[in-house]
């Protein structure tokens, strides 16, 4: 029935930053320059349209929250983005999507440092049957971004960050997978986060958590924006409103509408939005 | 076991007359009798094999006590026994077998599971599944006749000539052999690992591998350093199940490793292995003393393959303390 909705930008939408390897920190003219630009992408599974001609941005260091019914295509969308869905060999998209102004899918992009730049955390954690520390230290040591003396200070930069430091320091050789689902999903953060990732994709990460380890990410997410940017996917409509700064909502494969997360909350533009947000979705 | 002889009655009470319920309860211990048995069956047969291998190496025992073990004179004539290259050989055929097997057998299923055009994974494994299903018989003839020419004409020359610096490949060069028997338990023993180890591969979450792929691994390193180790315990048990099989192949093994009582340093030269001077010697030998030797020979075979599996297992449960899945698939 509709069109795609062209998101009314809430940001400043300049001239694109030119492709660095990594850009500085963030200074006040760049800002407002996009991390993720999503160009007119649409995405098939065989002949099942699942993605929509989507467009959008998704401002520099800022916490973005894509919510929708289930099967919407969330999961796909992000996983389009660090370029998972390579694996499924039914796989087709058209489009394009710019991460920090580079191209994820010209044919010259190495996907491998694609993956390097964009962290993802799963639905359910996933640590690897090593030790806790080796667990952070894989990104880094895989890709050789440190000489192997500095690991382990990265490795306590990334568990700090991943606020699960105090719990873990005495256990650093002790399996990942001894650990709290909590703490496991923190820890797969602080993994993602070892490979000093520009943007950070988390796919519904609290639905496996209980409500105090649930409420420990959340803090965790709100900390971490300082630095990153993230796009969450969620399935708790107050913990949309609760960590995010902007949010999009799915329906079908289409982007129905794309705004700050306090205007889509509170004066939803589009019927099916508020329809979901207030639960009277059909 | 009274919840067996009572069915879900309490949520839907329906009558019955006592006697069908009597008669279910009979049916139920009847059962029961049955499967226990079965059970203990088991262990006694067990024990009763033991027994009895002991009694007939009573003999062999008493004259020749541990330094059975050590001494290497096999003399029927003379009535003076010693299994040490019977126990030599069956080690070494199993390590050469183990060595050329697992390596192969691992990269096969690794091959399969996460490398291979789907259409294809399901028809190979199947194929190398059927490997299984082929007589030890019919391997020792493909052995005699066909792969012992080809490793007399080309694989061991070519071996002594590049490698010919180790012990392992000197010496002149028969055709039967040690070197013969390991490349065909090898053969022998792949189906095995190679299915277990697919299966093990296959059980691997793929959130595992989507998690290293997500942090920057190349697919080549995703399986190294992800999926591999997850399966270490699993893989360790189809690698036991490989040296199980191997230490006790008898057929094949008599057919092409020569059969002599000697230690050589060489692959080349032949040997001989426990099962295989069991099965050779059984039916000619005429003294009482042979015969219990060679029970002694078939008792210390027993031995040896419950240690191997003891501290196989002993390795696994070791290994997969903080390995994800695997001991599973045991
Ligand atoms: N590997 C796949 N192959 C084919 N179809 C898929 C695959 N993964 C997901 N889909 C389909 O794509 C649609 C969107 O799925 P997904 O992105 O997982 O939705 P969400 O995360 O919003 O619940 C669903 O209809 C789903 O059935
Ligand atoms: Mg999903």
């Amino acid at each position: 029935m509709s069109a795609t909705v062209r998101p009314r930008a809430p940001f400043f939408t300049g001239p694109r930053a030119t492709l660095t390897p990594r850009p500085p920190a963030a200074t006040a003219g760049q800002r407002g320059s996009p991390a993720v630009d999503v160009r007119d992408f649409d995405f098939f599974y065989g002949s099942q349209q699942v993605l929509k001609h989507l467009s959008f941005t998704i401002e520099r260091k800022s916490v973005t929250a894509i919510i929708g019914p289930s099967g919407c295509g969330k999961s796909t969308f992000l996983r389009s983005i660090n370029r998972l869905n390579d694996l499924i060999p039914s796989a087709r998209y058209q489009g394009d999507i710019l991460v920090e102004g580079s191209s994820v899918y010209a044919p010259s992009t190495d996907v491998v440092g694609l993956r390097q730049r964009v962290g993802m955390v799963f639905q359910r954690p996933n640590p690897f049957p090593r030790s806790i520390f080796d667990n952070v230290a894989y990104g880094p040591g895989l890709n050789r971004l440190v000489p192997k003396r500095d690991l382990p200070d990265l490795v306590e930069r990334c568990l700090r960050q991943a606020a699960l430091w105090d719990e873990v320091k005495d256990r650093l050789d002790e399996p990942g997978t001894g650990l709290s689902g909590g703490q496991q999903q923190r820890l797969c953060i602080a993994r993602a986060l070892g490979n000093q990732p520009e943007l950070l994709l988390m796919d519904e990460p609290c639905s496996a958590l209980d409500p105090i380890a649930t409420q420990k990410v959340e803090e965790l997410i709100f900390e971490l924006k300082r630095e990153y940017t993230i796009i969450i996917v969620t399935h708790n409509m107050q913990q949309a409103a609760r960590v995010s700064d902007y949010t999009g909502f799915f329906d079908r494969g289409e982007l129905i509408e794309f705004d700050g997360t306090e205007r889509i909350f509170t004066t939803p533009a589009h019927e099916r939005t508020e329809a979901y947000i207030t639960g009277r979705f059909g | 076991m009274t919840a067996l002889s009572e069915p879900d009655a309490p949520t839907q009470p329906i009558p019955v007359a006592s006697a069908s319920l009597e008669r279910a309860s009979r049916g139920d211990q009847i059962f029961r009798g049955v499967l226990t048995l079965g059970a203990v069956t088991i262990p006694v047969l067990l024990g009763f094999l033991v027994f009895e291998l002991w009694m007939g190496s009573r003999l062999a025992i008493d004259k020749f006590g541990l330094g059975f073990i050590t001494e290497s004179t096999w003399d029927p004539v003379a009535e003076v026994f010693g299994a040490f290259p019977l126990i030599f050989g069956t080690l070494l055929s199993s390590v050469v077998a183990l060595a050329i097997a697992v390596p192969l057998s691992l990269g096969v299923a690794i091959y399969l599971v996460e490398f291979a055009p789907k259409s294809i994974r399901q028809p190979v494994a199947f194929l190398i599944g059927l490997l299984a299903a082929i007589p030890s018989v019919v391997y020792g003839l493909w052995g005699i006749f066909v792969l012992i020419p080809i490793l007399r004409a080309s694989v061991f020359p070519f071996l002594r000539d590049s490698l010919g610096f180790l012990p392992l490949f000197q010496g002149p060069i028969y055709g039967p052999s040690m070197l013969a028997a390991g490349i065909i338990l090898a053969i022998m023993i792949m189906p095995y690992v190679m299915s277990v180890s697919r299966e093990v591969l296959l059980a691997v979450p793929n959130t595992q591998r989507e998690a290293a792929l997500a942090l920057g691994a190349t697919r080549w390193e995703a399986v190294i350093t992800t999926v591999v180790p997850y399966a270490r315990s699993g893989i360790a048990g189809a690698v036991i199940l490989g040296l199980g099989r191997a230490l006790g192949e008898t057929m094949a093994v008599t057919m092409l490793i020569g059969n002599r009582h000697e230690i050589a340093a060489s692959l080349f030269a032949p040997g001989y292995t426990m099962a295989a001077a069991i099965a050779n010697e059984f039916s000619e030998a005429v003294g009482d003393m042979h015969l219990s030797a060679l029970a002694y020979v078939a008792f210390l075979l027993f031995v040896l393959t419950v240690l191997v599996n003891a501290g196989a297992r002993l390795l696994i449960w070791r290994v997969a303390r903080g390995s994800g899945a695997g001991s599973a698939a045991l």
